[in-house]
Order: C-alpha cells, then structure tokens, then sequence
C-alpha cells in the first residue's frame, strides 16, 4: 500500500509539474506571436517636443465669454459629459444586459430613478474650466488684489507637471509621464482608487461617478468615452499631436493660448515667456507645472 | 473497503448524472450550432483584414492588446502589416469601420463563447452613437 502510495505521488508530481509547465511554455510561444504580424511604427507628421509646454495670454482673456468656446471645443471633442440633474441613487448598469429586450427594461427602471437637481457640480468632469485667482493662485497672500485680477476668469487644466505628484501616487501606473512631458491616463488600467486626485495640487482631475454616457448629448466617435468608476483629466490633446494637430483648446483660441516645446528657446512659448511676465500655479509645491498665465 | 461495492455503483451514478448532457448531445445527435460571423459588404470587398483572416480569428485579441499599449503608452500608431500596408491603429475608426456591423459579427462569436468584452464601454460603436 505504501509503495503504491508513493507511486501514485511520483506521477501526480510529474503530472502537476507538466501541468504548470504547458501554460507556460504555450504563453511563451504566443507572446511572441502578435510580433510576427505586421510592425507598428510612429505617426509621421506627428508633432514633437522636448518637453511641451502651454501659455495662456490672460490679458486677452477678459469674459467669460471668451473662455467658453476654448472649453466648448475641449469638451466636445473629448466626450466630457455635463449632467443636467444629479442622481440619487444609483443606476442599473444596462450595458451588462444580456439582450436586447433586458436592456430595454433596465433602462426602463433606470428612467423611475428618483433625480434631483439642486448640485449640478457634485458629479461635474472638467477638464479644462474657469476659475478665480484666488482658487488659482492660494499663496498669493495679497488681500488687496488689484481690481482686474479680482474679476479676472482664469483658463485652468491639468499643468502637464514635469515632476508630477499624481504619477507618483498612481499604484497602477495608470498615470504616467511621457516623455515630451505630457502627463497621461491609460484609461484601461485606471482602478478608479482616486489616489492621484488627492496627489493632485491643482485639482485637475475628475472622477466619473456615473456613466459618462448619460450625460453627453453627442458623441464624438474619434475619441472614446471613459466608464464609470475612472479618473479623467486633460491630455494636452495627445491624439491631435500624433496627427500633426495643435491641441483643440490653442486651435479655438484665436491665438491666445500658446503652445510648443518649453526646452527650445526658439519656439513660440519660449519667446513669450522671455518678452512677458509670466506664472505658474503654487511653484513652491515643487511639481513644475508646464502651464504658464501671462499676467 | 467493506463497501466497496457501493462505493463503486454511487460513483456510476454520480457520472451518468454529471454527463448527462454530454450523453444528451451524443445520443440526440444535437449540437450547438457554430456561429457564423457575417461580413459587411467593405470587410467582403477587402479580402484581408488588418492581417490573414486565420492570423486574426486566433490573435485578434493579443493584436487588440498590442495596440492599446502601443498607442495609448508609446505613441506608435501607425500599424504595417506584414504586406506593407499601413492602419491608423484604432477600434472604433480602424476595426469598426470595416465591421460596422458589431451585433452580426463580434458579438456572435462573443455570445457564443460567452466573452464579454468591456471595450465597447468606452470605445464607441459608430453606428449606435449616431
Ligand atoms: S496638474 Fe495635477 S494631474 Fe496634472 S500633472 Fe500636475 S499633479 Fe498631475
Ligand atoms: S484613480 Fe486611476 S489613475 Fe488615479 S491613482 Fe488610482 S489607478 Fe491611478
């Protein structure tokens, strides 16, 4: 009985080991497979940079008038819902429908959810707003600011970071930094934990509390929507750059807003900076944002 | 082993019942039906897909993989497959140009075999959100 014992361990042993062994050894195999279809290559006319960098000439940017179609065309084009009402309770998640006719009804119910409407901003996704100097610039510790800048509407949006306080915080590497500069979010691996948002200084991420689906009224179909339970913030427009475009927020504002590589003093953020008076937002927290206010 | 023999006979039963719908396809003859995926008029015109259809049935996911983390991590978006032929890299505008039709195509086979994947809950799908 023991010899037979032991025998049956011996090939359960080997058995097991071979077990382990195929996946391994077939995984090894395949990993290498995609390769052997075609290669990937750069975009040509993508735009490129040492490090870019952005400069907001605000004292062409007087109303909040002038503001709106730079955030418009950001938010259009990157399907950045905006919620008309605010959920009470939470919805079904159709999409997980099996069919057809489940779905519909799922989202029967969902339209019996209660809503409200009192706070629009609770499950607000920005990703490039107005703010007051106050909010933009807290160590500023001038009470009496001069009367312009008191009414002055800011542009703000992610600063791109060059030491970046959110990829530190990400434990997915979720967020991370290229190496043109641009901070970045790989949506897929987003786990939604918001660590970064609370690495963040600047408050320039958003989390997406609902289906951003519901809340946009058209989809742009060049740009993916986000899911609920993942962060979102500006991507200093990363696919228009590999396509040889300037982001949409330069693009729609009539040159006010500059943008190029920080790291060429030639180019035209570098000139700027040298002929005006320029800052960045809270410099001593040490992340180097890469946006500079012309004041 | 004094009950041996029981042991024996309630192992039989717990079998016959555990494959009992293995013995019901072999006995009735019935088989799931195999999906049949159907092209649109531009993917039966183009012959190819990004790569030969047998490379794309067994890799389309790997290749998928590869191109979320090459464009999404490393900038490259450009795909040359092995004839030379250059793809912008991209589900929505690339993929489901040519298979607009995702409920005939994708999801057949992905309902059969009972895969769900959660692309499409971001990357849109041209037609649904016109
Ligand atoms: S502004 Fe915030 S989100 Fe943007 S790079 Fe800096 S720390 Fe990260
Ligand atoms: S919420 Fe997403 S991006 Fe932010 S730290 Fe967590 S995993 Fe990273």
């Amino acid at each position: 009985m023991d010899n037979s014992r032991r025998t049956f361990l011996k090939i359960a042993g080997i058995a097991a080991a071979g077990l382990t062994a195929a996946p391994a050894v077939t995984s090894l195999a395949s990993s290498a497979s995609p390769s052997k279809g075609g290669k990937v290559v750069r975009n040509p006319e993508a735009l490129t940079a040492k490090h870019w960098g952005m400069v907001i000439d605000t004292r062409k940017l007087t109303t909040s008038a002038d503001l709106e179609p730079i955030i418009e065309a950001c938010h259009r084009i990157h399907n950045v819902p905006t919620f008309e009402d605010d959920l009470m309770m939470p919805q079904l998640p159709c999409r997980m429908a099996e069919t057809e006719s489940l779905k519909q009804s799922c989202e029967k119910v969902n339209e019996k959810i209660p809503k409200i409407s009192s706070d629009k901003k609770r499950h607000e996704i920005k990703w490039i707003w107005e703010e007051e100097f106050h909010n933009l610039f807290p160590d500023q510790l001038n009470p009496y600011l001069t009367e312009h800048l008191e009414h002055l509407p800011f542009l703000t949006l992610c600063n791109h970071c060059a030491n970046p306080s959110c990829v530190q915080a990400c434990p997915t590497k979720a967020t991370f930094q290229r190496e043109d500069g641009i901070v970045l979010m790989d949506f897929h691996r987003c786990i939604g934990c918001r660590f970064c948002m609370a690495a963040c200084p600047y408050g320039s991420r958003s989390f997406n509390f609902r289906d951003p689906r519901q809340g946009l009224k058209e989809i742009n179909t060049a740009f993916p929507t986000r899911m609920k339970g993942v962060v979102e913030k500006c991507n200093f427009c990363a696919e228009r750059l590999s396509k040889g475009q300037m982001p949409a927020c330069v693009e729609a504002s009539n040159g006010t807003i500059l943008f190029g590589d920080l790291n060429d003093p030639e180019s035209e953020v570098r000139k700027a900076l040298k002929e005006n008076y320029a800052v960045r937002r809270q410099p001593s927290l040490g992340t180097e944002p890469s946006v500079y206010y012309i004041l | 082993m004094k009950n041996k023999g029981l042991i024996i006979a309630g192992l039989v039963v717990f079998f016959i019942i555990a494959l009992t719908p293995w013995w019901w396809n072999l006995v009735t003859g019935t088989k799931a039906k195999a999906p049949e995926p159907k092209l649109t008029a531009k993917a039966e015109a183009a012959k190819n897909c990004v790569e030969s259809k047998d490379f794309m049935k067994k890799e389309h996911m790997q290749l998928l993989d590869q191109w979320r983390e090459e464009v999404v991590r490393q900038e490259r978006r450009t795909y040359v497959n092995t004839e030379g032929k250059s793809f912008d890299m991209s589900l929505t505008n690339t993929c489901l140009d040519c298979h607009s039709n995702k409920a005939e195509f994708c999801d057949s086979c992905h309902n059969y075999t009972s895969v769900r994947p959660y692309c499409f809950d971001c990357h849109n799908i041209p037609k649904e959100a016109n």
